[in-house]
């Protein structure tokens, strides 16, 4: 059976991870390549690396990192963050990554979802969609780190990406993300419902309840967390044991 | 061993080379005729579309090269589907090397097929040490049926081939060198074949 995926998702800036993270038998936890590792051996089912860096010469950097990290892990990852174009997701794969994620520059241009699905593949176009609930106007999506809003209802723009070509949606809830009080369960049900590909619940997650809730109630296919795992204030293995009690499908 | 994986810009070529130097392995690049031909064994590796993954094999005449190898040969994702006759995608003829056609998903379910899913019914030394119903990440939107020459099976809903194994051709739908240590294990097997 096809298992629900747990995803820790790492900020990259520098080449390095960010947020002070803390854990033993790591000899750098701030080296994105041993933490990495060391997500695999948990059982994490996929990595998600987001370059938190806007300069070129960073760029370079984290296109190296990438070819570090593929080069030790052996499990799928996904990056993300600035990018722009066909190009930039051509250095992104040729160094290793399996799938690449995007989300401003799909709002700014619809048609670069279309143009990465026919130079490579939808399954390795992710779309990244920031969201948030005001009472006025619903769900809509947010660009620019989540910083402006736009007039695109959530559920239409992730129809619309879809028929232009991306095999995933990572959606994230701005009202949810930080507070541990769990994921949006509405907004991803309704996406989830919406759209034939797999959906990645994003944002809020503070116990193991929560993962159980966004497969079961929002029916999403993976989730992602970040600080939840980082702090270790949860851990993989116990997490999926506990889905596995819940009777959701993973992979133990 | 001489292993060759073959190289024609339309496969996670990197990926692969990566997990093989995991094995402490080296593989040579190649879309070379000679090179590829003098192979003690063959990787051929492929992501993306099967019209234009047939298009960039044929500009390379890899096309009339790859069905006349007679070494052991291991396909990965599409480079599996494109060993098969016929493809819906695109409505591509491929390399015709097994008797076999690659269909859509037809079902209720999420397309693409991503994630990690369970292998059963395994066959041959492709799967030596490999437990029944152990986890392999698969991402893809086109599936072989079961056939004769079904190695392994898993089921979305429906069983589908997870492997192929024709003469000396094997191949496998999910990504071994993205599957942990049991993609490391099969990889191990192939080149022990």
């Amino acid at each position: 059976m096809l298992t629900k995926r747990i995803i820790p998702c790492l900020d990259i800036k520098d080449g390095r991870t960010v947020k002070g993270i803390q854990f033993e038998n790591i000899r750098d936890a701030g080296d994105p390549v041993e933490l990495a590792k060391w997500y695999a051996e948990q059982g994490a089912d996929e990595l998600v690396f987001l370059d938190i860096t806007a300069t070129n010469e960073d760029r370079k950097t984290f296109a190296h990192l990438v070819r570090d990290i593929a080069r030790h892990i052996d499990i799928p990852f996904t990056v993300g963050g600035g990018i722009g174009s066909v190009a930039d997701v051509e250095v992104l794969l040729q160094n290793g990554a399996d799938k690449v994620s995007i989300n401003s520059s799909a709002i700014k241009n619809p048609q670069l979802v279309e143009e990465l699905a026919r130079h490579f593949g939808s399954q390795c176009v992710t779309v990244a969609i920031d969201t948030k609930y005001k009472e006025d106007t619903g769900w809509k999506v947010y660009t620019r780190a989540g910083t402006v809003e736009t007039e695109l209802s959530t559920v239409d723009w992730a129809k619309q990406v879809v028929d232009l070509g991306a095999g995933e949606i990572l959606l994230t809830s701005m009202n949810n993300d930080g507070t541990k009080a769990g994921f949006a369960l509405d907004i991803t049900g309704e996406v989830a419902r919406a759209v034939s590909v797999p959906v990645i619940a994003s944002g809020g997650a503070g116990s193991m309840a929560h993962f159980a809730e966004a497969f079961l109630q929002a029916n999403a296919d993976a989730a992602l967390a970040a600080s939840l795992f980082h702090f270790r204030e949860l851990g993989v293995p116990e997490l999926k044991q506990y889905l596995k009690e819940q009777g959701i499908a993973v992979r133990v | 061993m001489n292993l060759v994986i073959v190289d024609y810009k339309a496969g996670n070529v990197q990926s692969v080379q990566f997990a093989l130097e995991r094995l402490g392995v080296q593989a040579t690049l190649s879309s070379d005729a000679e090179t590829i031909k003098a192979a003690d064994k063959v990787i051929f590796p492929g992501v993306g579309q099967a019209a234009s993954a047939m298009a960039q094999l044929k500009a390379r005449n890899l096309d009339k090269l790859l069905p006349t190898l007679e070494q052991p040969f291991f396909g990965v994702c599409l480079g599996m589907q494109l060993l098969c006759q016929h493809s819906e995608e695109g409505d591509t003829d491929l390399l015709n090397i097994i008797p076999l056609p690659v269909k859509h998903f037809e079902t209720e379910l999420k397309v693409p097929h991503m994630g990690w899913n369970q292998i059963e019914n395994l066959r041959t030394p492709l799967f030596q040490s490999i437990n029944e119903q152990e986890y392999v990440y698969y991402v893809h939107s086109y599936y072989v049926p079961v056939s004769e020459y079904t190695i392994a099976q898993t089921s979305y809903p429906e069983p589908f081939s997870a492997a192929l194994q024709y003469k000396n051709f094997y191949a496998a739908q999910f990504h071994p060198e993205k599957s942990g240590a049991a993609g490391s294990q099969i990889l191990k097997n192939f080149l022990a074949l």
